[in-house]
């Protein structure tokens, strides 16, 4: 139907509502994940975190599917959730809040081996040790508790403990944004290179542009609920489509360049009709308020707005400059 | 377990390492004074067989010609109506009282958790239920239940202990649940559940060991409490009853004679303050050095 489903994909959602009570905070969107990584990007309260506990089937969709494979989620019978849950993986945000603060590292690894399988207790330790090896920690620190390890140690405790139990995916919701830059950047070389080595597919959920740029072929850009712009991340990055990405890449800081300047009015609330971004839009028209766009293909991505034409244009400009 | 022994070597730096002592003398002093006094209290419970000057007068020993005695060398405390020794039943009293506290703290602690913790991670219609009964409980005033179910039931320390406790278990269970409900929302709670740790489990292992610090200071902070009311309930008529030393009872049998012979109802009195200080004075130590 939306022309993006491939029958490879791990998992996808498919018109997706969510809603907290009576308020939806993510409208009818579509994706897929599938091998070499998306995105999902957009600014505090764009729902992206809720779209996220959706896929990790901790949220139920209000309307449409979360799809596992090509099953339904909602639908799947004791065995299948088991797989499910082994196969899809989440790494948070803090790994000081994934982590049982009573439990040492190799306690917090050693229940994501013994959940689905029975495993002796010498096996154990060899794996937790090998694991803890994998995401580059000393097997030592395998008796700590998450207050006796940096922020970075403990966000690589829960990526092993996530690599237990051999998943094909893993969602990663802005896995680095509690940690120092530099930490950061190991911690994306880490999970590049597992990427890399096991053909992990993942999700990764982020306000950072730069991250999605190195760990992503694909990105979705989420405004207020609404996927308003989708394909290669290249492309997005490089020639924004829509003006709401276009505004969050003008919005990343250069080192040595001008400081960024947020261009529209970004406190404005999401327009209840017409367009919703439309408030916060350096372009809008007559037309953006009276009809809300449809998703459309327009050069070689998805893009929801009346005036993609325009913002290519500009950011083509921007490029030249 | 082959590798040569590296000083320091995966181990946390210095600062950090937590010895016995380090955690030790890093607890609030106010609870270790607490503890400490609660710790003389109970080793003196324990040992009154051994310690009480007149171990017989614990019980249903009388000795008409020694009634009313004084405090002096023989009997610390003085003697009562029957000349038994104060100071011997208020060692054997502290048996009864701390046994009370303690079996009513086990009692509405237990069911309190229990229920609280699973209405905590359960929420909807399952923290509704559980917490609407508790409502119930706590709508009526503790100790007009309690004294309602001790009139019903027949006079005896079982009773008071049942009494107590059925109007004790709903403030934990409201408690736990609150504090089961934020836990619920962490993240190694939702890490738990997508690796597919089944419910109970994740219940059990996580969402309970993280929950109990508040609740263990409610109960230490109890403690003084259930021996205030047991003694209340006893003063009454509606507990422990002769020959059994017990505090409440004591003070009950001694008042008429606080004029005239004050230390029969004075030193049990004492015993009751000293007692239910011990509990707070921890309660108030843990939970200002939880607070930290």
């Amino acid at each position: 139907m939306t022309g993006r489903e491939t029958g490879s994909a791990v998992l996808g959602a498919h018109r997706v509502t969510l809603a907290y009570g009576a308020t939806a905070v993510v409208h009818e969107v579509s994706l897929t994940v599938d091998a070499g990584g998306v995105g999902l990007i957009g600014e505090s309260g764009s729902g992206k975190t809720t779209l996220a506990r959706a896929l990790l089937g901790l949220l139920r969709p209000r309307s449409g599917t979360i799809r596992y494979g090509s099953r339904d989620l909602a639908a799947l019978d004791r065995t299948g959730r088991a797989e499910f849950r082994r196969a899809v993986q989440p790494v948070f945000q803090d790994g000081s809040e994934a982590l049982d603060p009573r439990m040492t590292a190799a306690a917090s690894i050693g229940e994501a081996l013994t959940t689905h399988h029975r495993i002796g207790r010498d096996r154990r330790r060899a794996r937790v040790a090998e694991l803890l090896d994998d995401v580059g920690l000393d097997p030592a620190l395998a008796d700590r508790r998450p207050h006796q390890m940096s922020g970075g140690q403990r966000q690589r405790v829960a990526i092993a403990r996530a690599l237990a139990v051999e998943p094909r995916l893993l969602v990663l919701d802005e896995p680095t944004s509690a940690l120092d830059v530099t930490v950061q950047a190991r911690i994306l070389d880490l999970l590049e290179r597992l990427a890399a080595e096991r053909s992990l597919g993942h999700l990764l959920i982020t306000h950072n542009l730069g991250v999605v740029d190195r760990l992503c072929r694909t990105s979705h850009v989420l405004f207020a609920g609404r996927v308003v712009e989708s394909g290669p991340t290249r492309d997005l990055l490089v020639r924004p489509a829509h003006p709401y990405t276009l505004a969050l890449r003008d919005a990343v800081p250069r080192l040595g360049g001008e400081p960024p300047r947020a261009s529209g009015r970004t406190e404005a609330a999401p327009a209840e009709t017409g367009c919703p971004f439309r408030l916060r839009c350096p372009l809008a028209a007559d037309r953006c308020r009276e009809e809300a766009p449809e998703d459309r293909e327009v050069a070689g991505r998805r893009v929801a707005c009346h005036r993609a034409e325009d913002v290519l244009e500009r950011a083509g400009h921007a490029q030249r400059q | 377990m082959t590798a040569p022994v590296v000083p320091g070597a995966g181990a946390a730096p210095p600062a950090l390492r937590r010895t016995p002592l380090r955690r030790f003398a890093g607890v609030d002093r106010l609870a270790v004074a607490g503890a400490v006094l609660l710790a003389l209290i109970v080793l003196a419970a324990l040992l009154a067989p051994w310690i009480a000057p007149y171990p017989e007068d614990g019980g249903s020993a009388t000795h008409p010609l020694e009634a009313l005695l004084p405090p002096s060398a023989e009997h610390w405390f003085g003697t009562d109506q029957v000349g038994r020794d104060v100071l011997s039943r208020v060692l054997y009293g502290a048996r009864t009282s701390l046994l009370i506290a303690v079996a009513v703290l086990v009692i509405s602690g237990g069911v309190g958790v229990a229920l609280g913790v699973v209405a905590g991670y359960a929420g909807g219609w399952v923290r509704d239920v559980i917490m609407r009964v508790t409502d119930v409980f706590l709508a009526f005033p503790a100790l007009l239940l309690s004294l309602a179910l001790a009139v019903v039931l027949q006079p005896s320390v079982t009773t008071v202990i049942v009494a107590i406790a059925v109007t004790w278990w709903p403030w934990y269970a409201r408690l736990t649940a609150s504090v089961a409900a934020s836990v619920a929302t962490r993240g190694f709670v939702d890490s738990a559940r997508c690796l597919g740790v089944p419910a109970p489990l994740i219940v059990f292992r996580h969402v309970l060991p993280n929950s109990l610090t508040p609740v263990l200071v409610q109960l230490s902070l109890d403690g003084g409490g259930v021996i205030l009311t047991a003694a209340a309930l006893s003063y009454l008529g509606l507990g422990a009853h002769e020959p059994t030393s017990e505090w409440g009872l004591m003070v009950q049998q001694g008042q008429s004679l606080f004029t005239t012979n004050w230390w029969v109802v004075t030193f049990p009195g004492l015993a009751i303050l000293v007692t239910a200080f011990a509990f707070n004075v921890l309660g108030e130590g843990l939970r200002a050095r939880l607070a930290r």
